[in-house]
């Protein structure tokens, strides 16, 4: 079955881990896929640009780490510079639009931006830039059901802030369905 | 017995190989945790120091590694279920004490989350090369139990499975993880507390005054233990001893203590030892690997599989004792036995030994400070058919 | 056999129920202190009324390591300079048993230094017993973090010029509850300390100046045991409530001997449960073994 390797960077504080763990946890919880997450650990995760590594199959996973993404979720320009190079061929970049400045791509890769922080901001609380971009991931790519993701999420933020970042994700998901091409062209489809 | 309830975070769970082991822990009823900060394995420190409060247990963060291995065998003795955690140069200081619970036959799990080394290596980075200080660390001659984890999954079920053998073997047991395993995050299921069966610890039926501490069980099995605070008011050394527990320095009273220990494990090797074994019948080369490394060579496997090349696997989910017995077993059969491990050669000396030039044998080493390519996995089974 | 022997074979020596006959003669030298601080503890717990059960004695390595093995109780001997951390995990399983660790001044001060001072920050509910020779006895008389400076050892051929601890005073500033210090021939005073310290709730400490007679007399030349004993004792200063800065032992010189510190406040596990309570309320069972 179908392997699907996505990275998500970022910089400390942004919840990149979170992000990660959400996707992991919303394929292999919430939907019947398998999904291994691996993450960078050491100073780089207690602060400047840290990643998280996901690995969702429908088989088990043999091999844990990622090796040409798939799909990138980038939150920093030096993260996005850092792992820009390793992407699959055809992989596909979600980034956010005000913190990645975009360099060329391969001729079969794409790119889609949101602007996540100004969608986090106009909620109220930046924090939840991340879960904007997981709603936005959900919306832009098929890993798993957008329902799956979204039960991760309410899952495994905070108590007490579950409406706060439902709201978030529902809005990173609007803006990919409305916004983005390959959504489109799939609802078509 | 079946684990309590109140133990058991019964469900599916997103966690990663640390907290999987925490949770195994708990399940199994640990009840005292003493440990150090050390990456990569601080995290089952810090899931067994939020959860514990409400489950009775306590934890508490020693002064350094010497002293949380003292302070688990000390609470073994006062009647709990005990666990640590380290890695890397901590592991070289529980060493020495690792060494008195084997003496003190004492029931706890010592949990190794290996990093590269030797010194302060790569903290953070995964490794298997500690695996023969697993069996020869602490100075003498001793029999160990060490199991290797491939996945949080495993993570759990074998954190139990090692309560159970240390108390069913009254000795420490080591669980050999690594960084990998440590911090890779997966589903984890984790059963009703009634579907998991839990060794409990052995008392001496005795009466105070007619019982010592290494007295043999009435069918010459393993000894029970002797509670503290009932009227036994025994003794225990890390001297050589005889069954009172008294010091006797002598070499006759040095065999019988030594042969003891060492025949506990390699009498009942075939109870112990679990191997998982796949595709062995019609096998020319053999892979054999443990925790990680059994599940990243898989791939290659299935590859020289779908090429026709006749490779068997086995996944040594124990790694000490050392499979012996299967191994001389398979060297006379097979072309070639290679063992996959992340580290220059250590348990493929082992196999080494036991295939005694019966067939051949190679490594797939690695330094470690990630996991081996598949390609070089697969490249060793071409090579080894050459 | 003359009447006399047989008078001498049929008594019981009156601590007999504290020690394990079976395991008498010692191993220890003649006029070592060991014999005097033992008997006190004996009769410490026997004047207490204490439930032998109740008692666990753990030592670690060394003359006095040995301890462990004689005294009819629960008993440990640890590894070097392990005695408390193996005490710790015991006393917090067992909370109801009084855990006294009795060992030496190499095995507590040198190798288990660490475990010293944090037992002592954490207030941990033990006793500690430290009889302090000066010397690494059971070694052959190497030079400890004790060795006043000036006196000769093993390892200090030419006399020790390392400054010592001052064991009273590390005690106290680690946070024990109750700090005494006595010699090996006080031994009443050092019965009812040994009382005090094992009455006392939280980590207390005694220390015991004893003489070693084989080692630490011989390479000084301060003549036999009990003249080193009878030095210690006579030329001690008792000093309630002493400044700890002021109770530095030098080479044969005065020795400050007294009570230095009884105070109350919450131990380890009175602290973890209020925490826990203050946390989680009622839905805290609070620890208790």
């Amino acid at each position: 079955m179908a392997t699907t390797e996505i990275r998500i960077t970022g910089f400390g504080g942004q919840g990149v881990i979170l992000c990660g763990y959400i996707i992991g946890k919303g394929a292999s919880i919430f939907h019947d896929q398998h999904a291994t997450l691996t993450q960078s650990f050491g100073p780089e995760a207690r602060g400047s640009a840290c990643s998280a590594q996901v690995v969702v199959s429908g088989d088990r996973i043999l091999y844990p780490y990622v090796t040409a993404p798939h799909v990138m979720l980038a939150m920093s320009h030096d993260g996005y510079i850092t792992h820009k190079d390793s992407m699959a061929k055809d992989g596909i970049i979600l980034y956010e639009k005000d913190l990645v400045k975009l360099e060329k791509l391969g001729p079969k890769q794409k790119a889609f931006g949101v602007p996540a922080t100004r969608i986090a901001e106009e909620l109220g609380r930046k924090i939840v830039l991340n879960i904007v971009m997981l709603g936005f991931f959900a919306g832009a790519t098929d890993v798993m059901p957008a329902e799956s993701l979204r039960k991760a999420v309410e899952s495994s933020v905070p108590e007490g802030t579950e409406e706060l970042n439902l709201k978030a994700f529902d809005r990173g998901y609007e803006y990919a369905v409305k916004g983005s091409k390959t959504k489109a062209e799939a609802e078509v489809a | 017995m079946k684990a309590d309830p109140k133990n058991v975070l019964t469900g599916a769970h997103y966690l990663d190989g640390n907290h999987a082991c925490a949770e195994g822990a708990i399940a199994a009823g640990c009840k005292f945790f003493a440990g150090y900060p050390i990456t990569p394995s601080t995290e089952i420190a810090e899931r067994v120091s939020r959860r514990f409060p409400l489950l009775g247990g306590v934890f508490i963060q020693m002064e350094d590694e010497l002293a949380s291995m003292n302070a688990i065998l000390g609470a073994a003795w006062g009647g709990k279920k005990t666990m640590s955690c380290t890695s890397g140069p901590g592991f070289c200081l529980m060493m020495e004490n690792f060494g008195l619970g084997l003496m003190l036959e004492t029931p706890t799990v010592l949990v190794n989350v290996q990093r590269g080394g030797p010194s302060t290596g790569l903290p953070t980075l995964p490794g298997q090369a500690d695996m023969m200080q697993a069996k020869w660390g602490s100075h003498g001659d001793y029999e160990v139990i060490a199991l290797a984890p491939d996945s949080p999954q495993e993570s759990f079920e074998l954190t139990i499975h090692a309560f159970n053998l240390s108390e069913k073997y009254r000795m420490p047991v080591l669980i050999m993880t690594d960084e990998c395993v440590g911090h890779m995050t997966e589903k984890v299921v984790i059963p009703e507390a009634d579907q998991i069966d839990l060794v409990e610890r052995r008392f001496t039926k005795k009466k105070p005054g007619e019982a010592w501490p290494y007295d043999p069980a009435d069918d010459g099995g393993i000894s029970p233990m002797l509670p503290v605070g009932e009227g036994h008011r025994f003794h225990i050394t890390g001297l050589t001893h005889d069954h009172r527990g008294y010091p006797v320095i002598n070499a006759e009273a040095h065999e019988q203590n030594v042969r003891h220990m060492i025949d506990k494990v390699v009498k009942n090797a075939d109870d112990i030892i679990w191997l998982e074994e796949k595709d062995i019948d019609d096998a020319e080369v053999v892979l054999m690997a443990y925790g990680i490394s059994s599940r990243v060579m898989q791939p290659a496997i299935a590859k020289a599989r779908k090429e026709g090349i006749k490779v068997g696997q086995i996944k040594m989910v124990t790694v000490w004792p050392f499979p012996e017995k299967r191994v001389r077993e398979l060297a006379s059969k097979v072309k070639s036995l290679i063992m996959v491990e992340l580290n220059c050669g250590q348990m493929f000396l082992e196999m080494d030994r036991c295939a005694a030039g019966k067939c051949k044998t190679g490594l797939v080493g690695h330094f470690g400070g990630t996991v081996h390519k598949p390609e070089d996995i697969y490249k060793a089974i071409k090579e080894s058919i050459k | 056999m003359s009447v006399q022997t047989k008078q001498l074979e049929e008594r019981v020596h009156p601590m007999e129920k504290l020690l394990r006959m079976d395991r008498i003669p010692h191993i220890w030298c003649p006029t070592c202190g060991l014999g005097t601080t033992i008997t006190a503890l004996a009769a410490a717990i026997d004047q207490m009324k204490l439930d032998y059960d109740n008692i666990a004695v753990v030592s670690g390595i060394g003359c006095t390591g040995r301890v462990a093995g004689y005294m009819k109780v629960d008993s440990f001997h640890t590894t070097h300079g392990r005695s408390i951390p193996f005490a710790v995990g015991l006393s917090i399983a067992k909370p109801k048993t009084k855990v006294i660790v009795f060992s030496g001044d190499g095995d507590l001060i040198s190798i288990g230094g660490n475990h010293f001072i944090h037992t002592a920050r954490r207030n941990m509910d033990i006793t500690v017993i430290c009889v302090n020779n000066f010397i690494y006895a059971m070694t052959g008389g190497q030079v400890a973090p004790t060795t006043p400076l000036t006196a000769k050892s093993a390892t200090s051929p030419y006399g020790c010029y390392e400054h010592p601890f001052n064991l009273p005073l590390l005690a106290a500033s680690s946070g024990a509850s109750y700090v005494a210090r006595w010699t090996a021939l006080h031994i009443r005073r050092l019965t009812t300390a040994l009382k005090e310290a094992i009455s006392k709730k939280g980590f207390s400490f005694v220390e015991v100046i004893a003489p070693c007679s084989t080692l630490y007399a011989r390479l000084n030349k301060l003549g036999s045991g009990l003249d080193l004993m009878k030095f210690y004792h006579d030329n001690s200063e008792i000093k309630h409530g002493a400044d700890l800065k002021d109770v530095d032992i030098e080479f044969q010189s005065k020795i400050t001997v007294g009570k230095f510190v009884d105070i109350e406040k919450p131990t380890y596990l009175e602290c973890l449960n209020a925490n826990n309570k203050r946390v989680f309320g009622d839905k805290y069972q609070p620890y208790g073994g």
